[in-house]
């Protein structure tokens, strides 16, 4: 779990309802040994510079090249897109997932709003909240979407998406109570772990 | 790539889906959660919410005047000109936050019609109703409102109010008061965990406060909203320490432009925020920053003087 600013907590709670044991990441140190990580949502350019100052970006950027299963939501999602619109000058990203981000897409927090959306890993719909959230404007051919905006007048636009060992999400499952997506998380990183064999 | 829509659609109100819910507690308090482990910074011209901004700042708060100089120039400290708000929204990213007179349910219109992202109903603007607060569920924007403990957050809370705050004594540098609150809160919070089903009753008399707020924090053990600090933080060691107190995040006021290298001086805090509990990076960012603000002892200070006093 990246803890340098944002819903640490939040994400910790639904991990470990899960049964996964998460710890914070901090230092380049706290990296060594984890099987997965979660980006949380918070300020994008903040956690973003952070990672800079404190040497975390390079050895998350290698990680994620390294096929380590990592989850963003929101600001996570904004750090792992290899595009950001809307966003400030050099902003600092990890990369990897192929696909063009828009940040602030919905509009401001008056905008901000919570809704059911469809989950296609699942085929059932989850609660959602959206906070002031990016969507996605276009994905490469290797992304699968997982959820879209249905009605409205961001009808379609991309809301999650996963790519190989990437998955991000436009909204917050951890503010909702509900596991799903964070199942659907643990489960990539079940999967991924058992193909590197023990540690 | 797939092919980008050529009419993407542009943000502003009502772009979310039919059945979508704007506004409701959970979107409000989840936009502080995502505030969590931040410094928030007033700026008065978007010059300096630029500066905010690049140092790191997870969000800005938009006011005509800092602390320290309503303080020093005393008059009737008011909402800020909304062409200077609008000025801020458009230079920075981040979300902007703005401060209202307590009670002034008007300048709160304004701000929400704004698109300010957070409303502070604020004890250092000077008071525009006496005996009420502003009825914050009447309004899709969230609120942060001040508190000194428990009891006066909780009533805050009943209002509608999806952040608190530590009242602090804003504008004087001095950390004492901000302390004091901090302390006073989660005092009172821990002592709640403490109590019987019969006691609390009792309690939520003593605090003022209703009923159903006492016993569900006496439950939990923790406000359900974000407890942010705020008031007299000025340097990256005030900010650590209000963290290792309980805060879950921080505001500035004079603190950073007060200063002689505000720059800095922001990103020193910043990332003592972050590394609160290592005193070696706290050490390594204090070093070199120049002239903190230069401080008021709030023992000195004439009652009708404490902003902290204001809001009940």
């Amino acid at each position: 779990m990246l803890a340098l600013q944002g819903d640490v907590r939040e994400h910790l709670r639904a991990l470990a309802a899960l049964g996964a044991s998460p710890v914070t990441v901090r230092r380049p140190d706290d990296l060594a040994g984890l099987d997965g990580l979660v980006l949380p949502g918070g300020e994008s350019t903040t956690i973003g510079k952070l990672a800079v100052t404190f040497g975390v970006l390079e050895p998350l950027q290698r990680a994620v090249a390294r096929g380590m299963p990592v989850y963003g939501a929101c600001a996570g999602m904004i750090l792992l897109a290899d595009t950001i619109l809307d966003g400030v000058p050099d902003q600092p990203r990890i990369g990897g997932l192929d696909v063009v981000v828009r940040r602030n897409a919905f509009g401001r927090q008056v905008d901000s709003f919570e809704a059911a959306v469809a989950w296609a890993a699942s085929g059932d719909r989850v609660p959602a909240v959206f906070i002031r959230a990016p969507w996605v404007e276009s994905a490469g051919s290797t992304v699968s979407v997982l959820a879209r905006i249905e009605g409205g007048r961001a009808d379609g636009m991309i809301v999650a998406v996963r790519q190989g060992a990437l998955l991000a999400t436009s909204f917050h499952p951890e503010l909702t109570g509900d596991l799903r997506v964070h199942e659907h998380f643990v489960a990539m990183v079940k999967a991924g772990a058992d193909r590197r064999g023990p540690r | 790539m797939s092919s980008l829509p050529s009419d993407p659609p542009r943000a502003g109100s009502g772009i979310a889906a039919g059945d979508a819910a704007i506004g409701t507690a959970r979107v409000k308090r989840g936009m502080a959660e995502m505030l969590k482990g931040g410094v928030i910074m007033d700026v008065v011209t978007p010059e300096q919410a630029q500066i905010a901004e690049d140092a790191g700042a997870v969000a800005v708060m938009a006011l005509e005047r800092v602390p320290a100089d309503i303080r020093a120039q005393g008059g009737v400290a008011r909402m800020s000109d909304p062409d200077m708000i609008q000025g801020i929204i458009e230079r920075v990213s981040i979300p902007v936050m703005a401060k209202a007179r307590i009670g002034h349910f008007v300048e709160a219109q304004v701000l929400q019609a704004l698109g300010v992202d957070y409303v502070d109903e604020s004890e250092v603007l000077s008071p525009a109703d006496e005996a009420h607060h502003i009825d914050k569920w009447q309004f899709t924007v969230p609120f942060v409102c001040g508190a000194t403990n428990l009891g006066e957050a909780l009533r805050r809370l009943a209002e509608g109010a999806a952040m608190i705050r530590s009242k602090g004594e804003a504008g004087t540098g001095n950390v004492v008061e901000a302390t004091r609150h901090m302390r006073a809160i989660r005092g009172d919070l821990r002592r709640l965990t403490t109590l019987d089903a019969t006691e609390l009753f009792a309690a939520a008399k003593e605090l003022r406060a209703p009923y159903e707020l006492v016993a569900e924090v006496a439950r939990s053990g923790k406000l359900p909203v974000v407890l942010f600090t705020a008031g007299g933080i000025a340097t990256p060691a005030d900010a650590a320490m209000m963290m290792q107190l309980g805060a879950e995040g921080v505001f500035v006021g004079s603190g950073i432009f007060k200063s002689g290298d505000p720059a800095k001086r922001a990103r020193a805090i910043v990332e003592a925020t972050t590394m609160y509990d290592d005193p070696g990076v706290v050490a390594k960012v204090s070093r070199g920053l120049g002239e903190a603000m230069v401080g008021i002892n709030v023992a000195e200070l004439p009652p009708e003087q404490r902003l902290a006093d204001r809001g009940w």
